[in-house]
Formats: structure tokens, sequence, C-alpha cells
């Protein structure tokens, strides 16, 4: 019996919301009185396998070697399967990321587990089962999703739980896992990677994103908006309009058809508020709308609203902000 | 060669807000159903596939008979063949069982190459049924797929978009690709496709049908997650308050304390 967490990382680096989830876990395992055992899969991935005991894990298995160097669904799938048998889960919760859900979703089918994908909370039940909130209609609804069997798999959403605190004197066991790679695995073959342009923050982690919409123009008209954003240390958002229009690309992109986010600060520039942008962000903690139509739905779930021009607005926002917070 | 989209008929996404809590799962949420948007990339990759290397086009569903209208919608874009699978066995089940039912259709068709599905679907919003397509299929999955670039016999290139990058991924086939926004833009369905569509007699299958499936393996009763307490999430509260300063850089600053007051910067 345990509870089991799959860490998310690249080159080396854990994904934040792996300690996010990891700080969850951490609670659940203390109210089932159960180990908290950690997996990492990688090469070259020691250094995450300590920090994961810093962060809560009694004990952390380590999938480590060149067959895991790039993400494969499959190999990464077979990785966690592994960890599975070693661990005996009762609880078995992974990010839902990029990557991880894949390979979450395929060890689940594979070994008939029952799935709640993209949750946003999580709890116990009187008897200690898991029951996981999540999101369904695209925000529209919530539901509660329960479980027939053991062990119970959810994967979570980024910033659904708090960073916890790093305990850097903890001490835990970190063990190696071996892992058979399945046929399926070697049909998979990673041939190339590109990175994404460094040094930009991605929305789906950002705790302030600065968005963009129809009223910016052009790809020029997002200057203003990455300025706001790197005096704050947010991301750059954009509506499916400014995406499909060819101003910025589409990981940008927030709604529907984009990510759905979770900041603290959401600033909506010249994004009328279609339904289906609504759907990616209106569970931000506070949304300011600057927008020129005060009849705009943006102003409807926003707390703070400025009727106005964005290429003013903007621009003058950043000045107060490097004004009050002494930043340049 | 073919390629195959699995799609799913979901709320037109203007009234997804419109559909109450109540009605899900009853079969009738008293809102428009279209074909998921996701998967009409799905679909326009079958067709942009189909002129790049040949082969043949089909698409399959699950679901009751009004389901046929996404793949009507399909066939209006250009795709030739269309399936309905369709029993109150399947009533219920949850994604590893529409999985399930899927993988025994495509495993009843000949010379298939690609499997694509949509990210997600725009009710369920899980992304659970093409990676459990591919592990009841026993054949490789790559999601997030925003290009194809390649597919010789025995094997397809793309693109998989990670949070970190991209990465150029070649598998086995057949395969199941969840394709991404990225990969291309759908057509819209012209008048000849339209009619084409309406009138087109779509072939319905039943699990007795499907001989590898197991029912004891698909509907409610092999449902492994359930679920309860479906609510509105809370209404966002207070209004919007609009500043408005005599000038905009008094506006913006007044905007700033606010925030800074807030505890969010």
């Amino acid at each position: 019996m345990s509870v089991l967490v799959y860490i998310a990382q690249n080159q080396g680096q854990a994904k934040p919301v792996s300690w996010e989830i990891m700080g969850k876990a951490r609670a659940l395992a203390d109210r089932l009185h159960v180990p908290l055992i950690g997996l990492v899969i990688g090469h070259g991935v020691g250094e995450v396998a300590a920090e994961a005991i810093a962060y809560g894990a009694d004990r952390v298995l380590v999938a480590d070697g060149p067959a895991f160097a790039a993400f494969r669904a499959y190999a990464y799938a077979d990785a966690l399967k592994a960890a599975i048998a070693a661990a005996q889960p009762t609880i078995i919760l992974a990010p839902a990321s990029a990557g991880a859900r894949d390979a979450a979703a395929l060890a689940a089918c594979q070994l008939g587990i029952g799935l709640a994908a993209e949750c946003q909370d999580l709890d116990l039940d009187a008897d200690g089962n898991l029951v996981a909130e999540r999101p369904i209609f695209s925000g529209n609804i919530l539901t509660t999703v329960t479980f027939k069997a053991k062990p119970q798999m959810a994967t979570v959403r980024s910033r659904s739980f708090p960073l916890p605190t790093k305990a850097m004197g903890r001490s835990g066991e970190i063990a190696a896992l071996a892992v058979n790679l399945s046929e399926l695995a070697e049909q998979e073959e990673v041939l190339g990677f590109e990175a994404a342009e460094a040094g930009e923050v991605g929305v789906e982690n950002a705790s302030i994103i600065v968005s963009g919409g129809r009223g910016v123009k052009g790809p020029e008209g997002f200057a203003p908006l990455r300025e706001l954003a790197r005096v704050l240390g947010a991301a750059v958002g954009a509506s499916r309009a400014a995406v499909d229009a060819g101003w910025i690309p589409y990981p940008h992109q927030v709604g529907q058809t984009g990510k759905t986010v979770r900041p603290d600060l959401y600033i909506a520039c010249g994004i009328s508020g279609a339904i289906q942008h609504l759907a990616g962000m209106s569970n931000a903690r506070v949304i300011v709308a600057i927008n020129k139509d005060r009849d705009a739905p943006i102003f409807g779930v926003a707390r703070y609203g400025v009727v106005g021009d964005l290429f003013e607005v903007v621009p003058a926002l950043t000045e107060a902000f490097k004004a009050k917070l002494g930043r340049q | 060669m073919k390629f195959v989209a699995c799609v799913k008929l979901t709320p037109d996404t203007e009234q997804l807000a419109d559909v109450r809590p109540e009605d899900v799962g009853s079969g009738d949420l008293g809102v428009t159903m279209v074909l998921n948007p996701w998967d009409e990339f799905a679909v326009e990759e079958v067709l942009q596939l189909q002129d790049r290397f040949g082969g043949e086009g089909a698409v399959v569903t699950v679901g009751g008979a009004e389901a046929v209208e996404a793949l009507r919608r399909a066939v209006a874009m250009g795709i030739e063949e269309a399936l309905l699978l369709s029993d109150p066995l399947f009533e219920g089940s949850d994604a590893w069982g529409v999985a399930r039912i899927l993988a025994q259709a495509i495993k009843r068709m000949d010379e298939v190459t690609l499997v694509l599905t949509g990210r997600q679907s725009v009710d369920g919003n899980s992304g659970l049924v093409g990676p459990g397509l591919a592990a009841s299929l026993g054949v490789p999955f790559v999601s997030q797929v925003a290009k194809v670039l390649e597919v010789t016999e025995g094997s397809a290139t793309v693109l998989r978009a990670l949070d970190e990058g991209v990465q150029t991924v070649r598998v086995k086939t057949p395969a199941v690709l969840a394709v991404s926004k990225e990969i291309n833009e759908p057509r819209y369905p012209n008048f000849m496709g339209i009619r084409k569509a309406s009138r087109m007699q779509i072939p319905a299958l039943k699990a007795a049908q499907l001989p590898g499936l197991d029912p004891k393996q698909v509907g409610e009763g092999a449902a492994l997650i359930r679920w309860t307490n479906l609510r509105k999430p809370p209404a966002r509260v207070g209004k919007c308050e609009f500043i408005q300063g005599a000038t905009v850089a008094e506006t913006a600053s007044i905007l700033a304390d606010r925030l800074i007051a807030e505890k969010v910067i």
C-alpha cells in the first residue's frame, strides 16, 4: 500500500506541477498512513530524485537510462507499470502535462485502472477512497469522480495545489527501478528535438498571464504586452483570433482549443471574451480586461476593467508597475 | 492504406454553458449537437493524408442513433466511408469502454495505417479515448501531433508538441495519432458534400457484430470511474469595477495599486 506520484521532468529539471502534486499526495498519504513513493523517469535525473525527498517523498524509484532520455509514450508507460508493480499503490497521481498524461493513460488502460483525467482537486472520502474534482463541459460543469476499484489514478492540472516548501534535511530512500521495455516501446523512435524559445514562460505554469486578442491588430501589437509581461515575470497568452491570424504561435493560445489556465492574474488586452476563450481562463483568480468596447463580454468575468485603447493603457500600466515595484 | 478518424457528437461550444448538470448522461442535453471541434482536425487530416499518400478514408463513432450527425458532417467534408457503433450495451461506458468498442470496429477494417482522434472532446474533456484506443489495439500512440511528415510502408513520422519543444517521432504503423489544432485548418463542407452526406445510408453495427468484443468489458457495468455530484461551478462574485482616471497614466496607476493590493503581483 502506498501513494505513487509520477514526477514529470525535462532535461533533469522537474516540472513545478510535479511538486504541487507531491505536496497534496503527502497529505493524502499521511491520512492513509501509507508511504509516499515518487517515480522519476529520464536520463541523468538523480538530482530530481533527491529533490523529491525534499518535497515529501519517503522513497523514490528512478528509471534512469538512455532509453528514457527523450519522452516516448510506451517506454514511459512501461516505467510507470514497473513502478506500480513495485509500489503496490492504492492511489497513483501524475501531472496532466503533455507526455506524462499519455504515459499515465496508456499504463492505466493496459492495467485496467480507472483514471480521472485533468483533475483540479483531490480528497479522500470517509472510507479513505480517492475522490477527484474535475471540470467537464469545458469548465461549465464540475464533477466529483469516484472509483469503483483500486488502484485509483488521477492526472492533475498545473496550479491546482500550492507548491510545498522544500525541506532539504528530509531523509528518504532512492532506488533504481528496473524496467523491461515492451515491444511497443521499441516501435517509437525519437529522431529529433527542437527546443521551444528559451526564456519564455509557459502559460500553463504562469502565475500571471498578459493575453492579447483581435485588438492587438498584428504580430507587432504583441510588443507592448511582452514588455508588460517581462516587467511582471508573466507569460504571454493569446485568443484563438490572434493565433489563427498568425500573429503568435499556437502554444500561447488560451481557450477551448488551446490551453486551460488558472493564474492568479489574467490581463486580457483587446480580447472580446468569446465563450470559447472564457472556457480557458475564467478560473483565474483576478481578471483584468482592457478593451475599447464597454459592452465586450470579457467585462462580465473581469474584476477590473479599463475601457480604452490597449496601445495607450498597456504601456502606461507597464510604466506604473516599473515605478511602484522598482523594476526596470 | 487506410486512414480512420474517430469522432464524437458534442454540444455546440456556444451552448456548452446551457447544459444542465442534471441532463448529463440522459441522452438529451437540450442543446444543439455538432461534430466535436477537436475532431474536425482529425477528419481534415484524414482527407489531407489521402491527398498526399492515396488510400481510403473512414470515420467512426460510438453513440446513439443521433451520433450519426457527427458522421454526416465528416462525410460532408469529404470522407467516403462512415460507421456508427450503437448498442444499448454501450451506454454508460467510460473512456476505456469506448476505446474497446472502437478498437474492435477498427480491427474489422483492412489495411488501416493510421487512426486519428482529436485531442479531447469538448464535453468529457479527458482526452483518454485516443490512448485507450492505442492500448486496446496494441499499437503505438502519439499525441499532440502538429504535423504528419511522412507515411511509408510500415511507419509514420510526425511532429509531437511537448511543453518544452517539438519532437520528430517515427512510429511503426498501424498507429493512433491524437492531433493538435496546429495540424491543419478544417475545411467547410460545400453544397455537394452536404447533399451527399444527407442522402448517405450510414451503416450501424451492434455489439453482436463485433465478435472480438466482450460485452462485460463495455457499458456502465465495466466503467471504472463514475461522475458524481455534477454541479455548476460557483459563479464569479462581484461585478467588474471600471477604473477611470483623469488621464491614462492615472488610470494605469490606480489599476496597478488595486492589483498590488490584491496580492497577485
